[in-house]
């Protein structure tokens, strides 16, 4: 091996490596393509499967599939209340992304600009939703609701989703202030600006896709959270848990039919993130 | 900018988040926190103070063996996905040429996070049932001559469901932190002739370990509080302390012992937090 850092950059290069090294490095290439593909496998089969049996003329979700029918789709259109679940939980995720944004990036700005005692301890609570499984803050705020005599509705819920997904803003919002020279605003406030036109005319531009990336997945979090809904919800469903309640129920193509569409709409979110994601790098 | 101002400003622009996160989880938190003194006495429950119910955690078979169970899951849990998600981040970050390629599989990984969290654990209650997909594919081949019940309603359905679903939470921090990672350390410590492996094991992993320690947190903590995945798929004695806290607020009515559970969630995801700080500053590179 006469410049190892040559042959480790040319790898299966066969002038300066002995054979033994570039067959080494081939084997370990072959080793992490089948990996990756074996995973690759193994996260988009089920999904996969979820949709194909959406089109499945049985019952059953068996194989052999028997034929393909259109009929559970047009059974979801006849459902008045997974119409209704999917109403609510548009009205839910819109209110809680809407609220989390209002009360998010002002938080991140303030952790970001101000200092004041507690700050750490602030940072750490807002994140905490983060790692910290949905059942606690959904019994913690029921309790709090109970004890206030609120009646739980779908009113209470996008409280708890706001609450929830604060984290969520915070820390993409956080991310991108970081990245952003103090000097645009303290130019700003040198020709006189006010703060507040500085925000809007400065902060709020740089940090716009931040805002809209968070909100997105605030949105999409939302129209999919259960545990803080669970406990947090009166008589009115979101649609994950009208989902959730009919799988109690046992297991129908109709429930892959109404995934296949979640599968779609998730999909044109994803495709709108990437675009926001690419306008951040320019 | 005056001081004064500066100071108004940030008041007013502080004060709702600062209250809100008062009201709605600081507060919460104190009630549940209270109520896990409380004694239940049916139908209600008494104020008190006695730790009765954190006793019961650890002495109840009841209790602590749903505990031990939930903690060997979430341990499994975090452990597949490690061994999944770390080899595709190492191949992603190090080793993938094609940046086109990179963006592809790595948004491919991350993908499935924005499907329904709920739909992803009902697919594998499809896929491993009795009466499922993957048995009657099974029977359809001849593997099998009767539908075996061993894949569903059990930990093993209960891991491969979960692993499933947190495998994106751990491959983005490892990918982060192996991205960081300066290609000249690995270059100089080829150069001084060391082989891969050990450069891996000595150089790599450990300027890694930020990473890894991130995806462990995310992955351990979302899976010791789940309650939707037992209920799918983990069968009657699948149940892990979530479930347990779900019971406690509506059928078993007992109020303060659901509230020790819930600390007692709590209290670990805050130990798993300072951990992986620890972790995370150990490793951390020490300059910039």
């Amino acid at each position: 091996m006469g410049t190892p850092l040559a042959s480790s950059i040319v790898g299966t290069g066969s002038r300066a490596s002995p054979p033994r090294a570039a067959l080494n490095r081939y084997a370990a290439d072959t080793a992490f393509a089948t990996f990756v593909a074996l995973l690759m496998a193994f996260l988009y089969i089920p999904i996969w499967v979820l949709i194909i049996f959406s089109f499945n003329d049985s019952r059953s979700l068996t194989w052999p599939l028997s034929g393909f029918t259109l009929d559970w789709y047009v059974k979801l259109w006849n459902n008045q209340q997974l119409l209704d679940a999917i109403g609510n939980s548009f009205y839910v995720a819109s209110c809680a992304t809407v609220l989390t944004l209002l009360v998010g990036v002002p938080a991140a700005l303030a952790l970001h600009r101000i200092n004041f005692p507690g700050k750490k301890l602030f940072r750490r609570l807002v994140v905490l939703p983060i790692t910290l499984p949905g059942v606690v803050t959904g019994i913690s705020m029921l309790n709090l609701f109970r004890l206030l005599g609120f009646n739980l509705s779908l009113e209470t819920v996008i409280l708890g989703h706001a609450t929830a997904l604060l984290a969520v803003v915070v820390t993409q919002v956080s991310a991108r202030l970081e990245r952003l020279p103090k000097s645009l605003e303290e130019a700003s406030a040198d020709l006189g600006a006010s703060p507040v036109h500085t925000f809007f005319h400065i902060t709020l531009p740089n940090i716009r896709s931040a805002v809209i990336g968070a909100g997105l997945l605030s949105f999409v979090l939302s129209f999919d959270e259960i545990p803080v809904t669970f406990f947090l919800t009166g008589r009115d469903n979101t649609l994950p848990m009208y989902i959730y309640s009919t799988m109690r129920r046992g297991v129908t193509p109709e429930i892959n039919a109404v995934g296949t569409l979640i599968v779609l709409f998730s999909l044109v979110l994803i495709i709108l993130a990437v675009i926001a994601n690419r306008e951040k790098r320019l | 900018m005056s001081p004064i101002r500066d100071r108004a400003i940030g008041v007013a622009v502080f004060g709702v988040p600062l209250l809100w996160i008062t009201v709605f989880m600081l507060l919460p938190y104190a009630i549940i926190f209270t109520y896990s003194f409380w004694t239940k006495q049916y139908p209600t429950f008494v104020p008190g103070f006695q730790f009765g119910n954190y006793l019961a955690l650890f002495v109840d078979p009841q209790y602590f063996r749903v505990l031990m169970r939930t903690l060997k899951v979430s341990l499994l849990v975090s452990l597949f996905a490690f061994l999944l998600a770390y080899p595709f981040a190492y191949y992603l970050a190090l080793r993938c040429k094609s940046s086109a390629l990179r963006t592809w599989l790595y948004l491919a990984v991350i993908a499935p996070l924005w499907v329904s969290y709920l739909l992803r654990a009902y697919v594998w209650k499809t896929i491993l049932g009795t009466e499922g997909i993957l048995n009657s594919f099974l029977m359809n081949v001849g593997v099998l001559s009767e539908p075996s019940d061993i894949f569903l309603y059990n930990q093993f359905a209960m891991v491969v469901t979960l692993t499933y679903i947190f495998i994106p939470f751990m491959v983005m921090p490892i990918y982060t932190a192996l991205e960081k990672i300066p290609r000249n350390l690995i270059e100089a410590s080829s150069d001084l002739g060391m082989r891969p492996i050990p450069t891996f094991l000595r150089i790599i992993l450990p300027l890694s370990m930020p990473g890894v320690a991130a995806g462990f947190t995310m992955t351990f903590c979302l899976t010791f509080g789940d309650f939707v995945a037992p209920f799918l798929v983990g069968g009657p004695d699948g149940n892990l302390v979530a479930n347990v806290i779900v019971t406690q607020f509506g059928t078993a009515l007992n109020w303060p012992m659901g509230s020790a559970l819930a600390i007692f969630v709590l209290v670990i995801v805050l130990a798993v937090l300072s951990l992986s700080d620890r972790v995370e500053r150990r490793y951390s590179p020490k300059e910039t």
